[in-house]
């Protein structure tokens, strides 16, 4: 049955799809590294004493996580245009996308973090005489943050993995190349099982490192 | 913000038939709750099974486990569900592979059921396994101790255990499962996602249609989460830290 398959022409549109997988790691990068700092400060805003932010920020993450993804990706690039009055390419709309999107789950991850950190870290704190600022900045986050790596970076493994779904506003992705490079030589077949490979490969590595890092991120207690 | 706004849209009809475009919302919805609970069904069957088989001695059928799970959770579902449609008809025999692509019916939503539910049991294995793996030890040794063979002390002993502690997570992955049925758009099912851009696109309404598929998306979620609320009401384990006193 693999007898009629013809991979000859993977070669060739290698890089093709290299450039497609180059917009899916920066989208993931992206997504990653604004997520996370929005998430903290919308994990923050929950954990904080005033019932308007706290409120705000709960009615958002579970907005955000209530909706199925590729529907926030239609409203983004739905809105973003209506608001800015300018037409936004799909590859711009979806880091926008993501990064707000990704933001609702990684402040999930960032608060369970900071109530991993014990109360008496904060007593301390306060006994030496920090600001609130300073004491989440120089002794709370830097422990959340370090308890949470192997989570954060899981929800990194599903981000990259979710980023497949730009392909609903026609973003060039990496599965979106491998569609365009599978039309071109009228080969899709094989173009969907290798770039499943790829997808494949570059996920179970990620959670192989992941599964390393747990073990040297713990805190020995 | 220049926007024409048309909150009666829906009552209108559709620019190549005599539907309106509720109608079109009506007949998503209906495929969004078809595909997702038959999903769930192969979802839960399949994902008891294999979480249950991962927490065996047996050594070769726990890696047969982990195999499966590592193949459903590192292939995107957008990825998962173009394989299933195009891919794996080709790689059938000759006479089957013809029948699947011309005369299986119905052939959309069995392709995105069987996909969405076979990626849906790796998560719920994952979490059987976890329910079992938190049983005490003693439990297993309290079967074995009462002359049970092991499927006697998984039947009697373990799963009715796990899958009570279980209900929780069970409960956010059939949320999930609404959820991630909107990616058998890519397929052409014409399930709720499919249907809004659709609508999007002829009647040039955005907002308006967005705002209705968004809250049938809620509607969804938000039966599911009651639902499983319900069962873990009634399932509760007595003694247990959120169990009846």
């Amino acid at each position: 049955m693999f007898s009629t398959l013809d991979l000859s022409v993977i070669a060739p549109s290698l890089p093709f799809l290299w450039t497609g997988l180059q917009y899916s790691l920066k989208l993931t990068l992206v997504a990653m590294t604004g997520g996370i700092i929005l998430g903290t400060f919308l994990a923050l805003c929950r954990l904080s004493s005033s019932r308007v932010l706290a409120g705000a920020a709960t009615a958002y993450v579970d907005l955000m996580r209530s909706i199925p993804l590729v529907m926030v990706i239609l409203w983004f690039f739905l809105l973003i245009p209506l608001m800015t009055g300018n037409p936004v390419g799909a590859e711009t709309s979806a880091m926008l996308t993501f990064t707000a999107f990704e933001a609702a789950y990684y402040s999930e991850i960032m608060r369970a973090g900071i109530q991993s950190v014990s109360r008496g870290q904060v007593a301390a704190g306060d006994a030496l005489g920090l600001t609130y600022r300073q004491t989440m900045s120089y002794i709370v986050l830097p422990q959340a943050f370090r308890n949470m790596i192997p989570v954060l970076l899981t929800q990194t493994i599903i981000l990259f993995q979710d980023t497949s779904l730009v392909y609903i506003i026609g973003a060039k992705d990496l599965l979106k190349a491998a569609e365009i490079a599978g039309k071109n030589y009228n080969r899709p077949i094989e173009m969907y099982i290798f770039v499943a490979l790829c997808y494949f490969v570059l996920c179970i590595s990620l959670s192989l490192v992941v599964k390393q890092l747990q073990k040297r991120v713990a805190i020995v207690r | 913000m220049n926007y024409h706004w048309n909150w009666g849209i829906f009552f209108e009809q559709v620019k190549n038939g005599d539907e309106t475009y509720l109608d079109w919302l009506i007949t998503g919805f209906g495929w969004t709750i078809a595909v997702s609970l038959t999903a769930w069904i192969i979802a839960l069957t399949l994902g008891s099974v294999i979480g249950t088989l991962r927490t065996t001695p047996r050594g070769w059928v726990v890696a047969l486990g982990n195999a499966w799970v590592e193949f459903f959770r590192n292939i995107p579902l957008l990825v998962q569900m173009l394989l299933w449609f195009f891919v794996v008809p080709e790689l059938l025999p000759k006479d089957l592979s013809m029948w699947v692509k011309q005369d299986m019916p119905a052939k959309e939503f069995i392709t995105a059921s069987v996909c969405l539910g076979l990626f849906t049991s790796a998560r719920i294995a994952e979490q059987v396994r976890a329910g079992i793996q938190s049983l005490p030890r003693g439990q297993l040794y309290a079967g074995m101790a009462m002359g049970f063979t092991l499927p006697q002390t998984y039947r009697y002993v373990l799963l009715p255990m796990a899958f009570r502690i279980i209900v929780p997570p069970l409960t956010s992955e059939f949320m999930s499962v609404f959820k991630n049925s909107s990616v058998a758009f890519a397929i052409s099912v014409l399930e709720l996602t499919f249907q809004s851009r659709q609508m999007q696109e002829d009647s040039e309404q955005g907002i308006e249609t967005y705002v209705a598929v968004t809250i049938l998306y809620f509607v969804c979620a938000f039966i599911a989460n009651r639902v499983m609320g319900q069962i873990e009401q009634r399932t509760r384990v007595p003694g247990y830290v959120t169990g009846k006193h």
